[in-house]
């Protein structure tokens, strides 16, 4: 095993991880505001892919200006969901929000492979982030780097604005006491609605950033919806900074295992689930509820 | 400004299929402080969530300086410059001090600023920065006064801010009441020490099985104590 092919690897795992971070960090918020374990989040994942795509086949729009128009358009798409379906479901058990949320991912993925198939559409990298450059040990590409990046300054851009703004604080209460917060004057519906809208903005995006590097495929949002689960219970149900940080370190590990033991790579996070839920149930950064 | 702050008639209100507000009739006047008494589970605290819009099921009139609220969400409500403690305060365990204090909205000019606030409540600023959570029961009251009093609410709903409270601690609530009295606000207090009641409050309404069955100015205390102390059941 050469040192090029081991970093390589690892730094594969940093961007499956970025993305298992970004997807979580949006189940999270949305689990603590509103009760939903959002299993459409893997099919906003894909629509951004696809929005990005579908922007540059049918508009000639490039990537850039994807980056920002896709998004917007999943949380569009988002939060016409909240309001019309996802709502009625938040006085019943969580179990019927995420089984109606399922049923969203399944017909917005059927209509995918519907019109596109599955064999996946290929994306182009920017210009500007072509190429790479050689560290010595690794070779970097261009691409590759400002993914970690942009994923890293969104996560915690995330964390910094629910743990340190006021409208991150709005959040928080209204997570601990909604009837309350809307008895101070703020309209916790609207913020409902907003709060969905981000957190399925952050899927959107991930799946932009993906575009490049794995095709746009209707089928991507489902590949990734079940480790993003694992990554949830790991991290702990509804935790910020442990959505975050468990998605980027089990992206990682699951690239070395690719490295020393391929046939285990995708076994790796669901035994460490598995040990999870039984040692420590609420997740490992997780209060007790 | 409207001479009366808050009109009630004919309120009914229910939890799920239970009728709890059998048709509550009262007013307060601008300026006044006015106390809603009576035994547990008459329907007090209920009466306070039905005028907020927290209670749903309701019917009859709420008015709020001039404007009916009987169909209105609770951030309408607050909106008019209503400011509600509720009577298990309510303070959130994963907001600082500071960030409870500075959650409400400002809803009209003239709230108190946070120095005016911290020197009123000299315990939270050396709480500033603890997690609401680590609070001892006078703090979280005080907090949740004290976040109230900075959204420049003009008419305060508070439930039982000395229920629960050491005697030290009621006589510092009373002396924020006399704060708030000199700022002309006006206050519908739910409150179950009658004592602490009779000091601030003008009026006072009482309730039994979710009507008012009595109203006692200020004057006619003295003469009343018998008959409120058997409505009280003390
Ligand atoms: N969430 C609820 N669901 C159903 N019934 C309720 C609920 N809250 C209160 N009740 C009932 O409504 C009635 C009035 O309750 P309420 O809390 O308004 O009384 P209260 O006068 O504030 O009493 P206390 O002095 O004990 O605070 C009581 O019989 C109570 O059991
Ligand atoms: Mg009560």
């Amino acid at each position: 095993m050469s040192a090029m092919a081991l970093f390589g690897q690892l730094l594969l795992g940093l961007i499956n991880g970025s993305f298992y971070a970004m997807l979580s960090l949006g189940l999270a918020i949305v689990f603590g505001l509103l009760g939903i374990v959002n299993a459409a989040q893997g099919a906003f994942y894909m629509l951004g892919a696809f929005f990005a795509w579908m922007l540059g086949q049918y508009l000639g729009i490039g990537y850039w200006p994807s980056l920002a128009l896709a998004p917007i358009g999943v949380a569009l798409f988002g939060m016409l969901l909240e309001r019309t379906i996802i709502r009625r479901v938040y006085n019943l058990d969580h179990l019927y929000g995420l089984l109606l949320t399922l049923g969203l991912f399944q017909i917005i993925q059927g209509l995918f492979v519907y019109w596109y198939g599955t064999s996946g559409q290929p994306y182009d990298y920017p210009d500007a982030l072509a190429g790479g450059h050689n560290l010595g040990f690794m070779f970097m590409p261009n691409y590759r780097a400002w993914v970690v990046v942009a994923s890293l300054i969104l996560c915690f851009g995330t964390w910094y604005a629910i743990e340190r703004t006021r409208l991150g604080s709005y959040l928080r209460a209204a997570t601990e006491n909604p009837t309350l917060v809307r008895a101070f004057g703020i309209n916790v519906p609207l913020l409902v609605t907003l709060a969905f809208g981000g957190g399925v903005a952050l899927a959107g995006i991930a799946g932009v950033l993906a575009a490049p590097i794995y095709q746009v495929n209707p089928l991507m949002g489902g590949n990734i919806l079940i480790t993003v689960f694992a990554v949830v219970v790991i991290g702990g149900f509804g935790s910020i900074l442990g959505s975050i940080v468990t998605g980027l370190v089990l992206g990682v590990l699951e690239g070395f295992s690719k490295v020393f033991y391929p046939e285990a790579s995708n076994m790796v996070i669901f035994a460490i689930m598995i040990v999870v839920l039984m040692l420590k149930p609420q997740g490992l950064f997780g209060r007790e509820r | 400004m409207p001479d009366t702050v808050l009109e009630i008639a004919g309120l009914n209100g229910w939890y799920g299929e239970s009728h709890v507000l059998h048709g509550v009739d009262l007013t307060v006047g601008q300026g006044e402080v006015v106390t809603l008494i009576g035994r547990n589970g008459v329907g007090k605290t209920t009466t306070l969530r039905a005028v907020m819009g927290i209670l749903s099921k309701r019917s009859g009139t709420v008015k709020v300086m001039g404007a009916e609220t009987i169909r209105l969400p609770p951030e309408r409500v607050a909106r008019l410059g209503v400011g509600y403690v509720p009577e298990e305060r309510g303070i959130f365990a994963s907001l600082t001090v500071t960030e409870n204090l500075m959650l409400p909205p400002t809803l009209a000019p003239g709230g108190m600023s946070v120095d005016e606030i911290y020197r009123l409540f000299p315990n939270l600023k050396d709480r500033a920065r603890s997690q609401g959570s680590k609070l001892s029961g006078g703090e979280q009251q005080m907090l949740a006064i004290a976040r109230i009093l900075r959204t420049g609410a003009r008419f305060l709903l508070l439930d039982e801010p000395t229920e629960g409270l050491a005697p030290v601690i009621v006589e510092q609530i009373g002396q924020v009441l006399d704060t708030i009295k000199g700022k002309s606000l006006t206050v519908l207090l739910v409150e179950q020490n009658f004592r602490f009641a009779a000091k601030v409050a003008d009026r006072h309404y009482v309730m039994e099985s979710g009507k008012i069955v009595d109203m006692i100015g200020k004057a006619e205390i003295a003469g009343k104590m018998e008959r409120l102390e058997e409505y009280l059941g003390v």
